[in-house]
């Protein structure tokens, strides 16, 4: 198979490049411009991604992670103004030229979106699209690039490749074109892919088949992967590390086993309490009151402190900074739950050490 | 044990789809299959399944908004299928929706004390004014919206708000059964509960009867007393929320267990994973037999032969698979879906 063994070369060369980070996101801010005036959708972002690592980005609708990772493609709205640095292996995507993003795009880095169809033109054969990918990018002859996307189909694990390598993208059901839009990313064998809510609209006997896909086609490829969603249970089942999304900002950071265990956030660990779990049979589950903050006038101090039940005077006075709070883990919070007997999901946040 | 409010019995409801070509003849989608259930006073079904699975179909039919094809939908002792338009208008005052998307079902141009009291004005058309007014402020009151809410517009609302516009539209007829149809599915998690509870605490302080129809299994497991499985327009299995999830007899039950992600690391990386094959068939040619044999992975040959019927498996429990038993061996798809496990 000569993928797996183009792979572990390429697993050589992260292995040489290690402390440089694939993706580093620094000071990175995005605002847009309204008639109500100016939403800081993004504030200060600093995330960097290992290559080969998979990272999940958490948060709900309108906490930035989407439009976090479409500044870093370059798909902001026209009213959009980004700041900082995005650096993709040293390069800033943000002050790029947008012939130079073109290259990097696909071939360095590819996006899986939540609707497959937004990826997909309606009016092309699967074939067409995914051969041109590799046409532009690698310079590839037409009938080598039709070949590379069959056997790429397969590898995705489209029944009857051949025949529906002939279809159009309306004649796959949705799992199957989501499984289309990831073959078509990794074609050009990119060291990052960002999807975002690559499975929300699957069901989940197919988010289960995409998941495992991504879990095999990572390690297979040596592929970073960033992972958009809301969905904690896909977090759980895929990430390494995890980074927790709110109001444009990454209020925690850690690796998925630790961020599951004892969430240090009051924010992590509401959002953890109110979601119920297929395995378990409880009788309630604690919703987080109030909404999400308006970005246009965000509270001063921390942005969660109006939901926040631990919330003091300093807390609606200075933002806290995200620093690390234990090896591994960074937290925005003035009292973050570090000590290891408190902050559990399943324990009343009542017992931490801080109140 | 309380009432039977509604019995569904043997309901079918199939569309009629152009057949392809100027000239063929129409073809048959029959998107709910012989479905029978009992609904008691108080309790809460839940009903899963996947897209295409006839699951909102089947909430639909069994209020008449879709007209069923087939079999009988029995409320408190009446044939609603039966019913002219004009009787069937009155029964409605007991039965009632939500549904998915809060602000596409919400009309742009009324205001929200409009839409709230519009089911009132169908039910009880003789109030006056005054009247319908104290009870669209009830109602907004029930599901915690502010009395000053009442002369916005749809649009000025998030999602969470604007589902509970349209649950205070749904209960403003203090309705007896409430089919709610993936009510929650469009909010987001912290959101979610909210809701979750809300309709939680309305079902407690109004002795409300409901369906729950979702796609998350979590959800209906929160929420329901007994869990009814559809797969393909018929149902596969029925049974109390605890059986079903701890003592799954259907393949596919299971298999939809094993996949519904599990927000725990160190869980998720235990469990077992039921790989399905492919997507579920074309409602218009099923499978023969089981429609279900084509992806299970315990299908044998004579699952071809003849649709297996729900038999009973345990108590109130029932499974429409020819290898409940064995299934039932297999046990839950993790070792920690027990009914008893809280911590």
């Amino acid at each position: 198979m000569s993928i797996a063994s183009e792979s572990v070369a390429r697993n050589e060369t992260h292995v040489m490049q290690k402390g440089s980070p694939l993706l580093a996101l620094e000071n990175y801010t995005i605002a847009f411009a309204t008639p109500d005036g100016t939403v800081q959708a993004v504030n200060g972002l600093d995330l960097t991604v290992a290559a080969g690592e998979t990272v999940a980005i958490v948060g709900e609708s309108g906490s930035g992670k989407s439009q976090t990772f479409n500044g870093v493609f370059g798909l902001l709205a026209r009213n959009a103004t980004t700041g900082g640095t995005a650096k993709l292996n040293g390069r800033d995507l943000l002050s790029m030229r947008p012939k130079d993003l073109d290259r990097v795009r696909g071939e360095d880095m590819a996006m899986v979106f939540q609707d497959p169809m937004t990826a997909l033109n309606p009016a092309m054969k699967i074939k067409r699209q995914l051969a041109e990918t590799l046409e532009v990018h690698h310079g590839v002859k037409r009938r080598e690039a039709e070949a590379k996307a069959l056997e790429m189909l397969k590898k995705v694990g489209i029944p009857e490749a051949e025949r529906r390598i002939e279809q159009y993208p309306h004649e796959l059901s949705g799992g199957m074109r989501q499984r289309v839009v990831i073959a078509m990313a990794l074609l050009c064998r990119p060291k990052l892919i960002v999807a975002d809510e690559p499975t929300t609209a699957l069901d989940v006997t197919i988010q289960a088949q995409i998941l495992d896909l991504f879990r095999d086609l990572t390690a297979d490829f040596g592929t970073a992967l960033v992972l958009i969603t809301h969905d904690l249970g896909v977090v759980a089942g895929i990430a390494d590390r995890v980074a927790v999304m709110y109001a444009g900002r990454i209020v925690e950071e850690a690796a998925v086993d630790a961020l599951f265990a004892r969430p240090a956030m009051p924010y992590t660990a509401a959002l953890m309490r109110s979601i119920p779990r297929v395995d378990r049979e409880v009788e309630a589950v604690e919703p987080i009151a109030g909404r999400p903050p308006n970005l246009i006038h965000p509270p001063a101090g921390c942005p969660f402190n109006p939901r926040c039940r631990f919330a003091e005077d300093k807390c609606r006075r200075e933002r806290p900074p995200l620093a690390e709070v234990e090896p591994g883990r960074r937290a925005a919070c003035w009292f973050p739950f570090i000590d290891a007997a408190a902050g559990t999901a399943g324990e009343t946040p009542a017992e931490a050490p801080h109140v | 044990m309380s009432e039977t409010l509604l019995t569904v019995d043997h309901l079918s409801t199939t569309f009629a789809l152009r057949g392809k070509g100027l000239f063929a003849p129409p073809v048959a989608l029959k998107a709910v299959n012989d479905v029978s259930f009992d609904l008691r006073a108080g309790e809460t079904l839940g009903i899963v399944g996947e897209s295409g699975c006839g699951k909102s179909t089947l909430g639909r039919s069994i209020l008449r908004l879709i007209e069923p094809t087939g079999g009988r939908v029995v409320w408190q002792g009446r044939d609603l299928t039966a019913l002219s338009a004009s009787e069937m208008r009155k029964a409605r005052r007991d039965l009632s929706i939500i549904f998915q998307d809060p602000i596409a079902s919400l009309d742009p141009r009324m205001t929200v004390a409009d839409i709230i009291a519009e089911p009132l004005r169908v039910a009880d058309p003789s109030l006056d004014r005054k009247a319908r007014r104290a009870r669209v402020l009830k109602a907004m009151d029930e599901v915690g919206l502010a009395p000053e809410m009442a002369s916005r517009y749809p649009h000025e609302f998030s999602g969470g708000q604007a589902q509970r516009i349209g649950i205070a539209r749904a209960i403003i007829t203090e309705p007896k059964l409430i089919v709610c149809d993936e009510p929650v599915s469009a909010l987001d998690v912290s959101i979610q509960a909210q809701i979750v509870n809300l309709l939680k605490s309305l079902k407690e302080r109004m002795g409300l009867t409901l369906i729950f129809i979702s796609h998350d299994l979590s959800v209906v497991r929160l929420v329901s007393d007994r869990i009814l499985v559809l797969y393909l327009g018929r149902v596969v299995e029925l049974g109390p929320r605890s059986e079903v999830f701890a003592h799954p007899a259907h393949p596919y039950t299971r298999a939809l267990l094993s996949a519904a992600p599990i927000p725990d690391p160190v869980v998720a990386r235990g469990r077992e994973h039921v790989v399905l094959r492919g997507d579920p068939p074309s409602p218009i040619n099923p499978p023969s037999g089981c429609a279900f044999r084509t992806r299970c992975p315990i299908a044998k040959p004579v699952c071809a032969e003849t649709a297996p019927p729900l038999i009973e498996v345990g108590v109130a429990h029932r499974s429409a698979c020819l290898f409940a038993e064995e299934v039932l061996a297999m046990g839950p798809p993790t070792g920690n879906f027990s009914a008893s496990a809280n911590a």
